[in-house]
């Protein structure tokens, strides 16, 4: 391994480590699998955590219907090549025809989503869930433990954690509570690139940039997978242009992008001005969007 | 080559220390357009002047309505020669819980100093907590250089002073540099506002500064996270070097077992590998991986710094949870030596402890742990304290050293065992019987130990050795043990015992029982001769010794016997605890 890779591989020690942290203090960790890049990072991971024999916990899709068709390939491909248990969690509302612009966005991912995890976390009984979320991604999640603890309700204080020193995690609850462990804490998206590149790792090819038929609202670029009512001005076109955060087609714009390896990918990322998270819609409904989300329960 | 350096800042309210990581992010580009954007915005809404880069790092709606940082934020910076990790915690009074949680793992502090004040009775306790937490390294920075107009004096004034505290704690030569971190002067990149000074920006020096990896320093400490067996064929040990190295071929040390063995292979990360022994010994989490050579301490009493970082005092009298390494074990506050008045940073007595209280206190611990100074290791010389009732982490402790005599615990009642060591005189009973006390004492088992030769002085006083009065003899050492063996204790006996009738006897008559034979040739024994009894013996003036004129009749199905004049007493002893483990397991 050259040295300028130092820095992941200590990224890569602390996760695997925390991995096996939650692998022996629960009962029952599941790993929230979301299909995109750094759930990829975290299923190498624990690939390598408990290597040679496998991850010892399911992974656990929360699937609000509105996924893009590749990512949902990509999944079932994925678990059944780990030869993982693959538990996917829909909440009713889906089926009831709950959408973002029925609901609004906020409205829409607290039942879809947040709503949906808790169910998930309750029917399987799951004490730990294991996300791929990244302090460096948002200012909320920057405060966030590695051993993030929820209470009965699925509900984050922020002001009121436990304190988390050296690699001491407390993961300490009692029946109904559960900790949400995220063993990404330290990486940025830079990191998780660069390790993916590191170790060729699969990502859904929404990721790379290729010509694909797009719906322009003003500067958006929203996918054609499922209908948008039509908006005064829209247009269709063939756009190149890649995905650099994977989220509810809806909710996830698309970037122009010529970046279609994995080095470019990275090599786009150096240069960026803007943040991941920008073109996911649902953080920016109101000022500290992220905070209120997790308070209720959402990652 | 890129690398990762941690490091944690403290500074007083308003000393600008959040400006100053929010410069650093600004100038690094660590921190993205539209996050700038929500910044912007929520100056405007907060009615702050202009552009406050504090808002970056103050991320929780309710910091942002208070105007104070209540939390550990971490953050994330890179430059073309490292990666950064900032611990930014915050400067109130409740600093202190958070100040080591942030400086935990970090392996530097920058200090921030207020120009206009100088070195405050705060900046003095950030000092002290660093350096407490195991920092060695600290960076200076006396902000708001704007608000004294740059002068040289007023920095050489501080450099000064805060000299004088660092020298007195344990810690290398500060770094010291002028800054305005409003203005981005030495923050980044080197100010022309500070002609007079000649040395590096605060990021260059994050930059160049050497930080060694405390984990490749000491022996190996390898604390076992979980068993890993994916089929019958394999069983490894998962979990994360501590300290030192391991290496295929290498002896280790596992505890609390005490027994030796080889690493058989190694398999995954070379910081977290999976490690296969060659000896099929039990370990489970919570166990450890040692330097035979170089072993932690081993034990249940032990002096630590203990944090309190929960606003329900400590209960001395009360059960907490230690979790140490991977091993979670209960725990009494046995006594507070003294408590550190944070505001002199001198002792003094105190009857309980309260929220962010600082102490000296002696733990006690249900079962052994296997630790190490903190000051040598982080990783095996630090603990957290957890209430049982509401789970919370109640206490941040840092081990000092081992106190009252090598444990031996009451609460974790093991069988009564008779380990039986017959062999020929100087075969290398004794030698063996005392290295296989020891480890079951590092164990912290009940053990006791009847050796021939000082049987003879006591119990068996008057004696002699004809066979019935050996027989006596061996009856009588067989009977203690007996005793003892009820009672729950290992007893180990060593005599020469040659008679395989009569130790038959007492085998049947203790139940609990493991026989070591000890073999060595009687040539090997008469060469070794300590006690020259084997030359009286052949001058005539030992009458019937065992070996050279009375027989010694060696078990028939003895559960162990060591070749002392081919195996080393390590590999003896391996085998010997390996039974008694067995024997325990029945």
């Amino acid at each position: 391994m050259s040295s300028d890779n130092s820095h992941l591989r200590t990224l890569e020690a602390e996760s695997i480590y925390i991995l096996r942290e939650v692998a022996a203090e629960f009962a029952r960790p599941a790993l929230l699998y979301s299909i995109g890049k750094d759930s990829s990072v975290l299923l190498r991971l624990a690939q390598k955590a408990f290597h040679p024999a496998r991850p010892p916990f399911p992974l656990l899709h929360v699937d609000t219907t509105f996924k893009f068709r590749e990512m949902i390939e990509f999944r079932d491909r994925t678990a059944r090549e780990a030869g993982l248990e693959l538990i996917v969690h829909t909440h009713s509302a889906a089926a009831e025809g709950a959408n973002p612009f029925r609901l609004g966005t906020e409205k829409c991912c607290h039942l879809l989503k947040t709503r949906a995890l808790l169910e998930a976390i309750e029917r399987h009984g799951i004490d730990a869930a294991i996300g791929g979320a990244r302090r460096e991604e948002e200012k909320s999640r920057a405060k966030e433990r590695v051993y993030s603890f929820r209470d009965a309700y699925g509900q984050w204080d922020p002001k009121d954690q436990r304190p988390e020193l050296w690699n001491l995690y407390n993961g300490r609850i009692d029946k109904g509570e559960s900790i949400r462990a995220f063993p990404l804490s330290n990486w940025t998206e830079l990191d998780v690139w660069e390790y993916i590149a590191l170790e060729q790792i699969p990502v859904v090819p929404l990721y790379f940039a290729k010509p694909r038929r797009m719906l322009l609202r003003g500067e958006m670029l929203i996918p054609l997978d499922y209908d948008v009512p039509p908006a005064p001005g829209d247009r269709i076109e063939t756009v190149l242009c890649r995905m650099r955060s994977l989220g509810c087609t809806y909710c996830t714009g698309a970037i122009r992008s010529a970046a279609d390896t994995l080095p470019k990918i990275i090599e786009e990322l150096r240069g960026f001005r803007r943040s991941e998270r920008e073109n996911r819609v649902i953080d920016h409904d109101q000022e500290g969007s992220m905070e209120l989300k997790k308070r209720e329960g959402y990652f | 080559m890129k690398d990762l350096l941690r490091f944690t800042t403290a500074g007083s309210v308003d000393d600008g220390k959040s400006t100053l990581i929010g410069r650093l992010l600004h100038d690094t580009r660590g921190v993205y357009e539209d996050q700038l954007e929500s910044v912007r915005k929520a100056s405007r809404d907060s009615n702050a002047e202009g552009f406050d880069l504090a808002l970056i790092t103050d991320g929780l709606r309710a910091e942002r309505e208070q105007a104070i940082t209540i939390d550990v934020a971490y953050r994330y910076f890179q430059t073309p020669r490292r990666k950064f990790i900032i611990a930014d915690t915050p400067g109130h009074e409740q600093y202190t819980r958070n100040m080591a949680t942030g400086a935990s793992t970090a392996s530097l502090a920058v200090i921030l100093l207020d120009a206009r004040h100088g070195v405050l009775p705060q900046s003095r306790r950030h000092a002290y907590i660093a350096a407490l937490l195991g920092i060695r390294k600290l960076a200076v920075a006396v902000n708001k250089m704007d608000l004294v107009d740059f002068r040289c004096d007023v920095f050489e004034r501080i450099r000064d002073e805060f000299g004088a505290v660092a020298a007195k704690l344990d810690v290398e030569e500060p770094f010291f540099v002028p800054v305005s971190a409003r203005d981005g002067d030495n923050v980044a990149t080197r100010g022309a506002r500070t002609p007079w000074y000649r040395g590096p920006s605060l990021l260059e020096y994050l930059e160049t500064v050497e930080v060694a990896p405390t984990e490749s320093a000491g022996p190996l400490r390898f604390p076992v996270q979980l068993a890993i067996r994916p089929h019958l064929d394999f069983r490894g040990y998962a979990g994360q070097i501590a300290s030192g190295r391991l290496r295929v071929g290498d002896r280790v040390l596992a505890l609390p077992s005490g027994l030796e063995t080889r690493v058989a292979s190694l398999a995954g990360q070379e910081a977290c590998p999976t490690v296969s022994l060659a000896d099929h010994i039990d370990i489970s989490r919570g166990d450890m991986l040692a330097d035979p050579s170089a072993p932690p301490a081993v034990g249940r009493e032990f002096a630590a710094t203990l944090i309190w970082m929960a606003a329900e005092p400590l209960r001395p009298e009360s059960a907490y949870l230690l979790k140490h390494t991977t091993r979670q074990v209960c725990a009494n506050v046995r006594s507070i030596r003294h408590v550190v008045d944070i505001r002199t940073l001198d002792p003094g007595p105190a009857a309980e402890l309260k929220l962010n209280d600082i102490a000296e206190v002696e733990i006690e611990t249900h079962q052994p742990i296997f630790f190490d100074p903190y000051r040598k290791n982080r990783a095996t010389g630090s603990f957290i304290l957890i209430d049982m009732i509401s789970n919370r982490t109640v206490a941040a402790g840092m081990i000092l050293e081992q106190v009252g005599r090598a444990s031996r615990p009451v609460k974790q009642p093991h069988r009564g065992l008779t380990v039986w060591f017959t062999g020929l005189s100087a075969s290398g009973k004794t030698t063996l019987c005392r290295a296989v006390y020891e480890r079951l004492a590092a164990r912290g088992c009940r053990l006791e130990l009847l050796d021939g030769d000082t049987v003879r002085k006591h119990l068996s006083k008057g004696l002699g050795f004809s066979r019935e009065d050996r027989n006596e003899n061996i009856r009588r050492i067989g009977f203690v043990a007996g005793l003892l063996t009820r009672n729950g204790v290992i007893a180990l006996a060593a005599a020469i015992s040659p008679y395989r009738a009569v130790r038959d006897e007492v085998r049947a008559s203790i139940g609990d029982f493991v026989e070591v034979y000890v073999n060595a040739p009687l040539e090997v024994c008469e060469a070794r001769d300590p006690k020259g009894l084997y030359r009286q013996a052949r001058a005539g003036q030992l009458p019937a010794f065992t070996g050279i004129d009375d027989p010694y009749e060696p078990p028939f199905e003895p559960e162990v016997e060591c070749r002392t004049d081919r195996e080393s007493v390590e590999e003896c002893t391996a085998k010997v605890l390996a039974a008694i483990d067995r024997a325990l397991e029945r």
